[in-house]
């Protein structure tokens, strides 16, 4: 089937909002190429379960292709509709399965080498719906903060924060009782001053410690112990199975929250975002650094929060599939060095990600490390690359930050 | 904006290409004191014609890309001694090798190994469609089977050693050695706990951990052909830590055993990092710098080698850069954009000159047509072509 084929009763198997907003923009999708409606799809069919951040980017798509005469329409989309596909690819039950038809497109694209043109036309399109709708000015700034090295002293020979470091200044000497409580605390008060869904989040590690605003998103590695079990489980069940990756992979796309007993408090939106660390991240499923550097990319991207706050806890100590995989299980053994050197990088990319968001140029953050005096701050009116030596206090510097 | 100066936004992939090489040759001038080769060999430069009678070449590529940020920059060097400190400076130095082809570690090495870029699926077991080194070095050459092997890091490796081609095909490639299948055949009767380290396979698709299993022909293999009994092998496998030290043990055993002419030898730890641990890639980063140095000692201590082998050492694609939001930094190599695709080599060795840097881009399918100039066989499926500094 073409996109032209297309017809509001194709949706019905689409959750409610998503097939309501197809059969609303069906002249849209009809007009798009083969190689470019799938795509759209893909995001369409779990809008859901969208943040509301992604919903007004959706919208917003269909807002701009809407806008557009016919000789604008051809001329966004030539580039996806010059692509040379194989008709394999129209066979696909692509409305019902765009995630498939995605990777199999993708597929096609690097064997033909046709990638690049592809990717080159996407970041076009991205950055001409961007311009068409620009986002609204933010209520406040945006906040990350970023806590790392639970538990771990830093080896002599280790050059803590070297990166970020060049972003901001640099305190070495700042005291902190009570920081992490310090943290939390200039979350709550943010949160209860943007009462919004999903703007204010707390990303852990390990356990998460309590908030008071009920309106802060959490998410912690030790909350997903049992969904981590589940799935691990699964995991094993596969490779006795004898089934190969991309046939595991496709199992974990189709996969629904409450087979892994994914139902806190029957949040559907954080229950799928919460299955989808742990079906698409690569490692979030064993290392405990890694599922909070993915989280805190993904919450970013899709949620664009006003606050953030992600506190790395150690992960366990590499070891074969069989160890890693039974974590869940038992009392890991944990490697303290390699975490703080994990988090320390995955500092730098919350850092890197929070810049990405609409509103960077006002955007402030800060990483600490946790049970130490040292710490970095960056934003507009920090100077990038300097150092304080002065004594200072980490609730004044959240003061200034927030 | 990247450290060398340019607008990742801005800059077409050329300019970034280039702006990364600059970088490798600026570091590596300042650092081992290396100088620029343009103006000591061109094109066509006439050793071509040196005599090829008793050459040896030895590859090693790196199956889970490092980028240049832990590398051969700055904040890198660490992490790179004996490259830096002790190869680079006795090597010719391609400072920007660019990989056009599809960036999965089985299918690029493949595409490496018969210098054309291979479209087959990265996760089947299938032969290379194209004439492999190996087939053109053993069918040019008339070179018995023991004069060609791979070391190949995981299970899905197994059929790189000879392509699907008419006319090449099989009984004509190399034999293949799969070290953590030798291990999985040595331990089939006993207990794998205190090996599991040295068996796990496939980072690509963490996920996804196939289960290792030996046979009779990997049993065969221990004993034929590196000429240890099993209670060796295992000893010493204990020993080590991780999958590559196994691969290199085999490796040292093959050249001191059989000193094939063509040795290819496929190091995958660094591919660690899609399990997003970046000190685990990092020590992957500096395991392989340590295992080149050993590679390297070997071929200079074993007369069969010494003064007559050219060692080629790269990285078979690089991984994400930090500035693209596509992917997700140093753990995958998703985005295909210029700085996973751009990446280095070392040759070194005879036929190669010392502290010499070309910055001129080649391309990762010249390998297979260098090393064709460099033993005397001619690959002419190749996309490639041979590179002059070398060969």
């Amino acid at each position: 089937m073409l996109p032209q084929d297309l017809q509001p009763d194709k949706f019905f198997r689409y959750p409610p909002e998503a097939r309501k907003l197809a059969a609303d923009h069906i002249e849209a999708l009809r007009r798009l190429p083969l190689a470019f409606a799938p795509l759209v799809l893909r995001e369409l069919i779990v809008y859901d379960w969208k943040f509301p951040a992604e919903r007004r980017d959706l919208e917003r798509q269909f807002t701009y292709l809407a806008s557009l005469d016919k000789a604008q329409f051809d001329a966004l989309m030539a580039p996806f509709a010059g692509l040379r596909l194989p008709p394999s690819l129209e066979s696909i039950d692509w409305v019902n399965s765009p995630g498939i038809f995605s990777e199999q497109l993708t597929s096609q694209l690097w064997a033909t080498r046709q990638i690049d043109t592809f990717s080159s036309a996407a970041v076009d399109y991205v950055a001409k719906v961007a311009a068409f709708a620009p986002d609204p000015p933010l209520p406040t700034h945006r906040l990350a903060i970023v806590i790392i090295g639970r538990g771990a002293e830093k080896p002599a020979d280790y050059a803590l924060f070297r990166k970020i470091r060049r972003q901001g200044v640099y305190f070495p000497n700042v005291r902190a009782e009570d920081g992490v409580r310090g943290v939390l605390h200039v979350l709550d008060r943010r949160a209860q001053e943007q009462r919004q869904r999903f703007a204010h989040w707390y990303i852990d590690g390990g356990g998460a410690l309590p908030v008071e605003s009920e309106i802060v998103t959490k998410v912690s590695y030790d909350a997903l112990t049992p969904a981590r079990a589940a799935l691990q489980a699964r995991m094993k069940k596969t490779y006795d199975s004898g089934l190969g990756p991309e046939v595991f992979r496709t199992q974990l796309a189709l996969m629904k929250p409450e087979e892994i007993g994914l139902n806190f408090g029957n949040d559907a939106v954080l229950n799928r975002f919460q299955l989808s660390l742990l079906t698409e991240g690569s490692g979030t499923q064993v290392f405990a650094t890694t599922f909070v550097q993915w989280a805190a990319r993904e919450g970013l991207r899709r949620a664009q929060p006003l606050t953030i706050v992600v506190r790395f806890a150690p992960r366990q100590r590499e070891g074969s599939m069989n160890e890693l995989l039974t974590e869940a299980q038992r009392k890991a053994d944990l490697d303290f060095r390699g975490s703080l050197i994990d988090a320390d990088m995955g500092a730098w990319y919350t850092y890197l990600n929070h810049q990405r968001l609409s509103g960077a140029e006002h955007a402030n953050f800060a990483v600490w490390f946790e049970g130490h005096n040292e710490l970095v701050a960056a934003g507009p009116k920090l100077e990038k690359g300097r150092q304080s030596s002065a004594p200072v206090e980490l609730a004044d510097l959240l003061d200034r930050l927030a | 904006m990247l450290p060398f100066g340019i607008d990742l936004k801005s800059a077409t992939p050329r300019q970034i290409s280039a702006a990364v090489s600059t970088t490798r040759r600026n570091f590596l001038r300042m650092a081992a004191g290396m100088g620029l080769g343009a103006t000591v060999f061109g094109p066509g430069d006439a050793r071509a014609a040196t005599v090829r009678r008793g050459r040896k070449a030895v590859v090693v590529t790196f199956g889970g890309g490092a980028r240049d940020d832990e590398t051969f920059s700055e904040d890198g060097q660490e992490n790179i001694p004996h490259l830096l400190n002790e190869l680079a400076p006795q090597s010719t130095f391609f400072s920007q090798v660019v990989n056009k082809g599809i960036l999965g570690h089985y299918v690029a090495t493949a595409s490496l190994a018969t210098g054309v870029y291979e479209t087959f699926n990265n996760f089947a077991a299938v032969s290379p469609d194209n004439p492999t080194v190996f087939e053109y070095f053993r069918k040019g050459l008339n070179r018995p089977a023991t004069d060609a092997w791979v070391i190949a890091p995981s299970n899905g490796f197994n059929r790189i050693g000879e392509s699907g081609r008419r006319g090449f095909g099989p009984g004509l490639g190399a034999g293949v050695i799969l070290p953590k299948r030798l291990l999985a055949a040595a331990l089939s009767k006993g207990s794998h706990a205190e090996y599991d380290h040295l068996l796990r396979d496939n980072y690509e698709t963490p996920l996804y951990a196939p289960s290792l299993q030996g046979h009779e022909f990997e049993l065969d293999q221990i004993a034929s052909v590196l000429k240890l009994s099993v209670s060796e092998f295992t000893r010493h496998a204990q020993t080590l830590t991780s999958p590559d030290e196994l691969s290199v043990f085999v490796a040292k055993q093959l050249m001191s055993q059989l000193a094939p002419s063509l040795l290819w030898i496929t190091l995958h730890d660094i591919d660690i990092a899609h399990s997003g641990a970046f000190s685990l890639y990092i020590d992957g980063i500096r395991r392989s710098d340590r295992l080149c140095a050993e590679i390297w000692s070997a071929i200079q201590s074993e007369p069969e080698y010494k003064d007559r082998t050219t060692l080629f050492i790269l990285p078979d694609f690089g991984r994400d850069s930090d500035m693209d939001s596509g992917g997700n930094g140093f753990q995958h190599h998703r985005t295909g954009d210029p700085l996973s695709r751009t990446t280095w080599m070392l040759a070194l060795g005879s036929g190669a000159k010392e502290k010499t840097v070309v910055d001129r881009p080649v391309e990762s399918v010249d390998l297979v047509p260098t090393v064709g100039a460099v033993l005397g066989f001619d690959a002419r499926f190749s996309q490639g072509k041979p590179i002059p500094e070398v060969a």
